[in-house]
């Protein structure tokens, strides 16, 4: 039986942005205009795994975004690389939620699609970093998942999994259907061929509104939190550096470990 | 509805020893039970937990509950989650807290969504607002380009906290408490996990984060030849560990196990060296408890050198070695 996947995407600022480039005002994060979105970098490896396992035997990859605006040439890069489908669940509604509104909406759209073995997402996201919408998927389905995969396999109708862990890796064994959520040493993901990009530039994403999961907009985006954002702000950082200048390079160098020997350093 | 009281700290075990983790959440949680005038509760999980209820108590905790069982003795999620929830709903905590360690950033998201609330990852400060009396938790987001303070509008407040983040309090073998006891009623159809084989890939010396020294290259070592070369003989002549930023472990230069930063190790050493390291958000996230941060970098513009104490601009090439020989002379002395 080929296996049906899900891997859930999400559009964010990139974060590969020089520190400069982040503004917060009025309590929001604000890029110039010439910082293109991406899709997070964890979300790349996530589809990665997906196409490893749909290279090795066969399969449907439904892409899965969520928000509002998207650059559809940014996330039609998953098909370009490979999927074979792009679900957008995108509204004005859908911005601004939490960890819970997100995942619960990624639930329900799921519920929609219907038939699933494996669901991908990323260890967390690149933007609020919290590492909890694919838990949160998994639990609001009640099936398992297994964290931080560095390689995944299907074997007899099970899920292998290579999870990282402190000084090491397990490989963990899971009955499907499962969530899976996937680390950096999974493996960049691969580039879209010339024949992936004009194929994918023929398909359309398929857009589900609030109502077409199921949920009223008042459940969903900002109106669905339940966490609640009392301030964004940047630390105000003084530049002290004292730099240790040299007739060249060398002389620097030397001069440095005699500055650190005298403020006791070494 | 029950009422919510108290703080629940999520307690892990470490080669048979409480982990550095849980005494420091033990002394963030006594300063946040003492502002709500609460206690502070440890729930302590494993197939031995023996004599460290006591440990726990000592680090600050009024109340133990130890959950003993054979099934515990390897983290499986899948059977913490049981325990943490049963315990989680006996006592309705007003807040919990866990560690941003393996086991915590997997079963706090989990245990959230199970109990309906919500939880903040990798807190750097937790805070009573003295009007609401809610949890204000502070943590970075967007790679660590800003810091974001939440409140969670459900109940119990959960949140997980970075390691290093908070200090521990002065162990005090006289303190009093109670230990309590309690099943781990773990149902053994919810385990859908199994773990095939594990695999440790321990770096040979000096732990990273216990190193006194770290000395970490970046993308500008340019390969794998000078982590095993220059940057090693300068972390062996000041008792050290060579680390990396995220470039020369995705690149294959080091393993993974040396990446520095956000989603890899978090290190708060005396003495940080940063060798060509551009000094990205998501870097400084897993150094900037360091006491000291020492830069060299080529470019002046590098954003390392806002986050240092002393820079160099230079090539390593060139500052390393005079540094080096400079170094060996002074510690001849």
């Amino acid at each position: 039986m080929p296996l049906n996947m899900i891997v859930c995407c999400k559009q964010v600022p990139d974060p590969e942005a020089p520190p400069s480039a982040f503004k917060v005002v009025n309590n929001t994060m604000t890029l110039p205009p010439e910082i293109k979105p991406v899709i997070g970098q964890y979300e790349e490896f996530a589809l990665e795994a997906a196409l490893r396992i749909k290279d090795a035997m066969g399969g449907k990859i439904t892409a899965l975004a969520l928000g509002n605006n998207f650059v559809r040439d940014v996330i039609k890069k998953t098909l370009a690389v490979g999927a074979d489908e792009l679900i957008l669940l995108e509204d004005p509604a859908f911005e601004g939620g939490d960890s819970w509104s997100t995942a619960n909406c990624l639930a329900m759209a799921i519920k929609k699609i219907g038939s699933y073995d494996l669901i991908f997402c990323g260890r967390q996201s690149s933007d609020w970093d919290a590492g909890q919408v694919g838990l949160g998927i998994a639990e609001l389905l009640g099936i398992p998942a297994v964290t931080l995969a560095r390689k995944v396999e299907v074997v007899d109708g099970k899920a292998k999994v290579e999870q990282v862990i402190p000084d090491g890796y397990r490989v963990v064994q899971v009955a499907l259907p499962a969530l899976i959520t996937v680390t950096s040493e999974l493996g960049a993901l691969r580039y879209a061929s010339l024949k992936g990009i004009m194929a994918a530039a023929k398909k359309q994403p398929i857009v589900w509104k609030p109502k077409d999961i199921g949920l009223d907009p008042s459940q969903v985006g900002a109106a669905g939190r339940r966490a609640k954002l009392n301030k964004l702000f940047q630390p105000v950082k003084e530049a002290k550096c004292e730099i240790i200048q040299g007739e060249n390079a060398a002389e620097a160098g030397a001069k440095l470990a005699v500055r650190l020997r005298e403020a006791k350093l070494l | 509805m029950a009422s919510y009281k108290n703080v629940l700290v999520f307690g892990e075990l470490l080669d048979k020893k409480l982990a550095s983790i849980t005494t420091e959440l033990l002394g963030c949680s006594r300063k946040l039970a003492d502002q709500l005038k609460e206690e502070v509760c440890c729930l302590l999980c494993g197939d031995v937990v023996g004599d460290l209820a006591k440990e726990a108590i000592a680090f600050g905790a009024d109340k133990v509950y130890v959950v003993e069982d054979p099934r515990l003795k390897e983290y499986v999620a899948d059977r913490y989650i049981q325990v943490a929830e049963k315990v989680v709903k006996e006592l309705s905590p007003r807040v919990v807290l866990m560690g941003q360690t393996a086991i915590g950033r997997e079963l706090a998201p989990r245990l959230a969504f199970r109990l309906g609330t919500t939880v903040t990852t990798d807190c750097l400060d937790l805070n009573i607002d003295p009007q609401t009396k809610l949890l204000l938790q502070t943590k970075p987001v967007y790679g660590g380009n800003a810091l974001a303070v939440f409140t969670s509008e459900s109940m119990p407040q959960m949140a997980t906290v970075r390691s290093k983040a908070m200090s521990p309090l002065a162990r005090d073998p006289s303190r009093r408490g109670e230990i309590i006891k309690t099943k781990a009623d773990i149902d053994e159809s919810k385990v859908k996990t199994t773990v095939l084989q594990t695999v440790k890939e321990e770096a040979v010396g000096v732990k990273l984060e216990d190193a006194p020294v770290i000395v970490t290259g970046g993308r500008g070592m340019g390969g794998p030849e000078p982590f095993k070369t220059i940057l090693k003989e300068l972390a062996d002549l000041l008792h050290g560990a060579v680390g990396a930023s995220r470039p020369p472990a995705d690149n294959g230069w080091v393993p993974e196990s040396l990446h520095i930063g956000l989603t890899g190790k978090i290190v708060a050493p005396d003495l940080y060296i940063a060798v060509a390291v551009s000094g990205a958000s998501q870097h400084m996230a897993g150094c900037s408890g360091s006491k000291h941060i020492v830069a060299i970098n080529k470019d002046p513009d590098a954003n390392i050198f806002k986050e240092a104490e002393f820079g160099v601009v230079g090539r390593y090439e060139e500052v390393l070695p005079a540094f080096i020989s400079k170094l060996k002379e002074l510690l001849a002395e």
